[in-house]
């Protein structure tokens, strides 16, 4: 039997950075279990505008929890709580009871100001990227693809580190608004390659240097930033980019 | 009426490419520094072609819609890019990927552009491994290989069930270089609302600020765009939500022909619809099909059962189960190309056997392969996906339900066709420059290389070849004699008309002041696209669905609400733009399909099948492209220009994968 | 310098510190044992520790390890609420991987400190800083076995510093395994290693501290007297 359920839906609603902010509330009904919770505030819009109300916006885009878009923290936990880790795009109303609260905020970081309602502004993840979070190899004629050979465990574990989507739950959930996981992932998907290897200690200071000065918070190893990760990026990627940044100091 | 010139390089096909760039004009390095570009879209296409651009020199502006360029749809492919590699040893070349991909798009592709693809594949490869891209390897350290539809060979390169999002996260971690370096200047939540044309060029783009809602002017020696496909002109598809087709209907607007609109392809695996407030389509990657096998009930009574509930797809016993594909394919099986597998499956549907509630559905299933190679395995291949199928159905795949006599049945999945991705799109030349002179179009957007139909793991790869292969070199052909133009002022009166012209088409669609929301509209338009332009097509069928969208035009004309204004980010107002567009899309594919009066790759014309219910292609008449082009307003219908396909190597045959 | 401008240098700080004055609390516990054993015996090793220019020194690096540990431990907390943003979550769900100790390493800090304070004047005031200036006391600067029994006699004393010992052990059980993790010492085998290294190791310290208090507290007289 499919579950249907209603509740009370308690949202943010922001007028850009400067706005002071504040909750609105709307009972929601009868919504089938099968609903995902964009599709159920696709239907808080449908209401809202039928009123000739602003919709509440949120980011959203692949609905399939890849890109990385989505970005709500609901009843306390980024993305809402699941079992192995999901983007908001991929939690479902079945995951609720008839008769909860649900409130639904947005990342509230000091490097991720509110652009409007829960939407708020990641450039800040784009610009630690761009400090460092490449090879530096041009266009054209690489070399051949298997020429250099790669332990499958060592593919493997850079395959976890890369598969970060970038949508930020470790710095909304981390007390000190921390982006060490977001850093961590990169500089360690890179750094078990060789391909990567070769710049590896530049790109560790360049991008630590860089989320620095972008104003987050430094890591106090809570481990919050994992346990929300919808990618199950872990902490051993924090411990790796310590180890890289270390000893590239210390070689300096 | 317009001729046109697809600009394809004489000699053998083997050849064409390398003479080209031979004999192609270059950029001197210092005027390179002159010379602007405009990229619009920085998914798998896009980055690629503005980090290269940017490397080689020039000055890039790219935009996006999202946040982050990284977030363009292209992140969410999830099976792999083919290349002709060879590494396993079975017989791959270039020449056989080539006419895999010529024949799996139904020889309706470009032959000259395929072979360029093919040729180039290879290189993708290497550059994206020297990124950094953690492609699956063997324990011997080499890359690992899968296969895929349509295909005898494994020459699918792949990253866990995330290829796409490895692949896009290459091209944007070298993007980020070049930002970094200030050559490309990034434009995030921008979107294209028009080109602007000057002296019969395209010299610029008019781009909305998402966030605060302003008009900007940018000016360029080149307008790449590189937004995507329409699939979500039929509101339900695998397609992210923004996905939209505003930027290439615009150009196709301003003059540029857009081809095949009528070749959209519809993924046999997605997961079905489940009810009305439904908003996307979730795809289930292809690469199950190598491992699952696709059934429906023998019998009817089975079927009627699983559709009230009463029985689940574990309790129907191995002789009782039609492996359909299996059966009427014996060469390719599960692994026929995709329109032939979704369509097969709409076939059994149709005649009553879909296995869900709403009777369209059919099952893929595990057990075979489970039993075969240990849940531990499969779940190695497959684990994400069957996961997040778990999350979506709250059923788990790969769990044991049954066993009767001694054999073990494992919880199927359901899953259903959906629209996937568009074929068709801007017409372009060997150099994919549209018939707008500076104006080119990469990537899905454009429509030269797959023909009428897509295969499984091509879309990366043409993305990946348009951008980092491809238009870096043929779009020096055109800036060669731009530099004596160095950085073109926006105080014209082109970009100033063009821009009121934006201005007031947006204050149209506020004050139409009307009832109805946007989705609303789109969920109509739709349903109509679905149920009359769909899988199966009819003559009958396609006139009703274009009186219906000429209604839809009329409703969203008149009876449309924006809340908000127009200042600032206002959400609805630019869901509302696309939504103009996808109608106009919408009547686009409608015309191509109504005038191709055959059936070939992704668009079947039920009066034209086969005995069996095979596709019946009409070489002799529909031998070409069909490129329309836009007449006045919206409402007239657009003129038909035919490009003619010249094949030099491949003789054009039935497609045939059951033997 | 990057020690003291980069987050992570900061944070190495904090790490290494931490970890100097956990090797130092080790060293403690076993000296606090002696008590336990022989009261003759401990007030040597005081008399070892007492104004000699190595102790001296050795109790000035200590406080400086003291000092720099506390001071980056307000500099990254106010930096943290910084970056915290100044708007909070109205609902906060802690996930359950999270440690409670992990989240309140400051509010321990301060419990730690002063109970230290507290420690301070029982102790290393009558002792060495008295042998230093002169002071006259109740005792002699030496004797710490007198002023062990004479300050934990007092109940409130004893389940003061039974506070103080429970609010280490939290501290420590999250500062042993971060600092590794910081150091970059830590990875993913690694990690419950040292985690649960930590605890053994935490927990015996902390347990040797208390015995000690707990002995002193239920028979001042006998515990100096086991053998």
């Amino acid at each position: 039997m499919e579950k249907i359920i209603s509740f009370t839906l308690k949202y943010w609603k922001q007028n850009g950075p400067k706005d002071k902010g504040h909750f609105e509330q709307r009972e929601m009904k009868d919504i089938t279990g099968d609903t995902s919770f964009l599709e159920m505030l696709d239907i808080l819009n449908e209401q809202l505008i039928e009123e000739g109300k602003e919709p509440f916006v949120f980011d959203h885009d692949c609905r399939e929890g890849i890109c990385g878009m989505c970005s709500l923290y609901i009843n306390g936990t980024p993305h809402g709580k699941t079992e192995q880790g999901a983007t908001t795009c991929q939690l479902y109303m079945r995951r609720f009871n008839d008769g909860d609260v649900i409130t639904v905020e947005p990342w509230r970081s000091a490097a991720f100001p509110v652009i409007k309602d829960c939407m708020v502004d990641r450039t800040a993840f784009d610009k630690i990227i761009q400090a460092g979070g490449y090879t530096s190899i041009r266009t054209g004629q690489a070399q051949d693809a298997n020429a250099i050979l790669i332990p499958k465990t060592d593919a493997d574990e850079a395959m976890d580190c890369a598969t970060c989507i970038g949508c930020g739950a470790c710095v909304a959930a981390c007390k000190n608004g921390s982006a060490m996981l977001f850093v961590s992932s990169k500089v360690s998907q890179l750094a078990l390659l060789p391909q990567g290897r070769v710049e590896a200690a530049k790109r560790a200071k360049a991008m630590v240097a860089k989320m620095d000065e972008l104003g987050f918070g430094n890591c106090t190893n809570t481990r919050a930033c994992e346990a929300v990760c919808p990618k199950n990026e872990t902490i051993a990627n924090v411990a790796r980019l310590n180890r890289e940044f270390i000893s590239a100091k210390l070689a300096d | 009426m317009a001729t046109i010139n697809s600009r394809i390089p004489e000699g053998p096909i083997a050849e064409k490419w390398t003479n080209y760039k031979a004999h192609q004009r270059l950029v001197n390095p210092k005027n390179k520094l002159k010379l602007d570009v405009i990229v619009v879209g920085t998914g798998l296409a896009g980055a690629s072609a503005a980090a290269s651009l940017g490397e080689m020199g020039f000055n890039v502006l790219n935009f996006c819609i999202q946040d982050s360029p990284r977030r363009a749809h292209s992140i969410a492919a999830q099976g792999g890019i083919n290349a002709a590699k060879n590494y396993q040893n079975d017989g791959d070349s270039v020449y056989r990927l080539f006419y895999d991909t010529v024949k799996g798009g139904d020889y309706r592709a470009r032959e000259a552009n395929v072979y360029r693809l093919a040729e180039v594949s290879n290189n993708i490869i290497d550059q994206c491994v020297a990124q950094g891209v953690p492609f699956a390897r063997e324990y011997g350290g080499m890359l690992a290989n899968r296969s895929f539809g349509g295909a005898q060979v494994s020459r699918t390169f792949y990253a866990k069930g995330q290829t796409g999002q490895q692949l896009l996260l290459g091209a944007y971690s070298s993007l980020s270089k070049q930002v970094h370096d200030g050559k490309v200047k990034l434009y995030t939540r921008y979107e294209m609302e028009d080109v602007v044309i000057v002296d019969g060029r395209a010299r610029g783009i008019i781009a909305k600020n998402l966030v605060t809602g302003k008009l900007e002017r940018f000016s360029a020696n080149a307008v790449v765009i590189a937004t995507g496909g329409y699939g979500n002109t039929y509101f339900l598809s695998t397609n992210a939500m923004g996905c939209n087709c505003t930027a290439a209907i615009q150009c196709y607007r301003k003059g540029a022909y857009f081809a095949n609109p009528s070749y959209v392809q519809i993924h046999p695996t997605c997961i079905p619809v489940h009810g009305d407030k439904q908003s996307k389509l979730t795809l289930m990657s292809e690469s199950l099909r190598n491992d699952g096998r696709i059934w429906v009930p023998k019998k009817l009574e089975d079927a009627q059962k699983l559709q009230s509930g009463q029985i689940k797809g574990s309790d129907i016993p191995e002789e009782d189960r039609d492996y359909y594909l299996e059966r009427r394919y014996p060469a390719f099986g599960n692994l026929v190309p995709r329109d032939v597998a979704s369509r097969a499956a709409k076939e059994r549907c149709d005649k009553g056997y879909g296995v869900n509630n709403t009777g369209l559905a059919v099952f893929l299933d595990f057990s075979e392969s489970i039993e075969r190679l240990g849940i531990d395995e499969i779940r190695q291949r497959y684990g994400n996906l069957f996961d997040m199928y778990e999350e979506i159905t709250d059923v788990n795949p790969g769990e044991l339900a049954k066993e009767i006599n001694g054999v073990k049945y494992y919880n199927p999945m359901m899953i259903f066709p959906a629209i996937h991705y568009t074929m068709g799109g801007i017409w372009v030349d060997y150099e994919l420059q549209t018939s707008i002179p500076g104006l080119f179009a990469i990537g899905e957007c454009n429509f030269s290389d797959h023909g009428a139909n897509r295969l499984g793991a091509s879309a990366l790869m043409q993305g990946l070849a348009d951008g980092y292969f491809v238009l870096p070199y043929t779009i020096q052909n055109y800036l060669a004699d731009q530099a004596i133009w160095p950085h073109i002022s926006t105080d014209t009166i082109e970009f100033a008309e063009t821009e009121k012209a934006v201005d007031a088409e947006i204050d149209r669609l506020m004050n139409i002041k009307g009832k109805r929301s946007v989705d609303s509209i789109h969920k109509e338009l739709g349903h109509i696209m679905w149920e009359h332009v769909g899988m199966g097509r009819t003559k009958e069928g396609l006139e009703k669905g274009l009186e219906l969208l000429k209604n839809i035009r009329k409703e969203f004309n008149t009876n449309l609400f924006i809340p908000g204004t127009k200042e600032g980010l206002n959400v609805e107002l630019d869901k509302a733009i696309h939504l103009r567009d996808f109608i106009l899309m919408g009547e686009l594919i409608a015309n191509d399909a109504l005038h191709r009066e055959e059936s070939c790759g992704g668009h079947f014309r039920e009066e034209h099948q086969t005995e069996d219910g095979e596709a019946k292609r009409d070489d002799e008449n529909f031998f070409y492209v069909g490129c329309w082009e836009y007449q006045q307003n919206d409402d007239t219908k657009p003129t038909l220009i035919k490009e003619p396909l010249e094949y030099e190597i491949i003789k054009v045959q039935t497609r045939n994968y059951k033997n | 310098m990057w020690l003291i401008n980069s987050s992570i240098g900061k944070k190495v700080l904090m790490s290494v510190t931490g970890m100097a004055l956990i090797l130092f609390l080790t060293f403690h516990a076993c000296m606090n044992v002696v008590a336990l054993i022989d009261g003759d015996a401990y007030n040597m090793v005081c008399e070892f520790l007492g104004t000699n220019w190595y102790a001296l020194v050795g109790t000035a690096a200590l406080a400086a390890l003291a000092v720099v540990h506390i001071l980056y431990a307000v500099i990254l907390t106010l930096e943290n609420r910084k970056a915290r943003g100044n708007n909070r979550y109205a609902v906060t769900a802690k996930p359950e991987k999270v440690e409670w100790a992990s989240q309140n390493m400051f509010v321990l800090g301060v419990i730690v400190i002063l109970g230290l304070f507290l420690h301070l004047y029982n102790f290393w005031f009558n002792m060495m800083f008295a042998e230093l200036v002169g002071m006259e006391g109740m005792f002699a600067p030496t004797d710490g076995y007198a002023f062990i029994q004479q300050t934990f006699s007092c109940p409130v004393t004893a389940v003061l510093y039974l506070i103080w010992l429970a609010a280490l052990w939290f501290h420590l059980s999250h500062g042993f395994w971060s600092s590794l993790q910081t150091l970059g010492l830590s990875g993913k085998t690694w990690f419950c290693r040292w985690k649960l290294i930590g605890i053994i190791w935490v927990s015996v310290v902390i347990i040797l501290f208390a015995v000690v208090v707990l002995a002193f507290a239920l028979c001042p007289d006998c515990a100096g007297s086991y053998c």
